[in-house]
């Protein structure tokens, strides 16, 4: 039985006014005009990962973070108040597969892996925050990279 | 990607791939490369795959065949570990800036 999280934040911030969660009434959509495997594919994670000495997330945090797809784990540290971060901070692929998804361009699963790869922190409170600054940031990011679609692994 | 089905129904992005693993292990366990290549792979194939507007893909991976308690804890009080003290995480962090500086 998947988990039902709407409820599990309610409960579990239930010293706050109950968060409004984003409802939408659909989904947009953009056919892909290729294959994936033709595709210029860039990852983006929310679960606060950080290259070298770039510097912390802290609460609230609209920034993001460029991560060189040739970063090495040891170049690579999580920073997350909202999820366990132990097991990523031990195998950073749990919420950012950056070597999984180089494999998968090597293979040619995917037609190439847009560099950098992104990342910014997801507990950000503000909805109004994300759509308007971090969001058209990304964007922006995504068409210089000219990539075809982002691959958005949560935390 | 999601493991929060509830959240991504009513966010409606335009495709999904749902992976029923407890937070902080979306692409999979620590340590399992193998598994974690067959989850991204399929998520890769499901940009292909996906021709109806929010359509949300579940892929049959299970976290623990044996224990499912997980479910029960996940995001519930009491669930998050102590976090280091400020003093402590502000000590980590300049011990980080220190290591890649150097570098």
């Amino acid at each position: 039985m998947p988990v039902a999280y709407i409820p599990r934040t309610r409960d579990l911030y239930s010293d706050f006014i109950p968060y409004r969660w984003v409802e939408n009434d659909f989904a947009p959509f953009t056919p892909l005009t290729k294959p994936v495997a033709e595709c210029r594919i860039a990852m983006l994670s929310s679960g606060g990962i950080m290259y070298r000495d770039q510097p912390r997330f802290h609460h609230e945090d609209a920034s993001y973070r460029r991560i060189p797809i040739d970063a090495m784990p040891d170049e690579l540290s999580v920073w997350h108040f909202g999820y366990p971060t132990r097991d990523a901070e031990r195998d950073v692929n749990c919420v950012f597969p950056l070597a999984r998804m180089r494999e998968l361009a090597a293979a040619g699963v995917i037609g190439a892996l847009v560099d950098p790869a992104f990342s910014f922190m997801g507990g950000i409170y503000s909805a109004r925050k994300v759509r308007d600054e971090l969001a058209p940031q990304i964007v922006d990011e995504l068409k210089r990279a000219h990539a075809d679609a982002f691959f958005l692994v949560p935390a | 990607m999601t493991s929060a089905i509830d959240i991504t129904q009513s966010v409606k992005p335009p495709r999904a791939v749902f992976v029923n693993f407890p937070l902080g292990h979306q692409t999979g366990p620590p340590d399992q490369p193998d598994l974690q290549r067959r989850i991204v792979s399929d998520a890769m194939r499901a940009f292909d795959a996906i021709t109806a507007p929010g359509t949300i893909v579940e892929l049959p991976y299970v976290w623990d065949a044996n224990d499912r308690s997980w479910e029960d804890v996940d995001y519930t009080k009491g669930w998050m570990p102590a976090r280091p003290s400020r003093d402590v995480a502000d000590r980590l962090e300049a011990e980080r800036q220190a290591k890649f500086r150097r570098r």
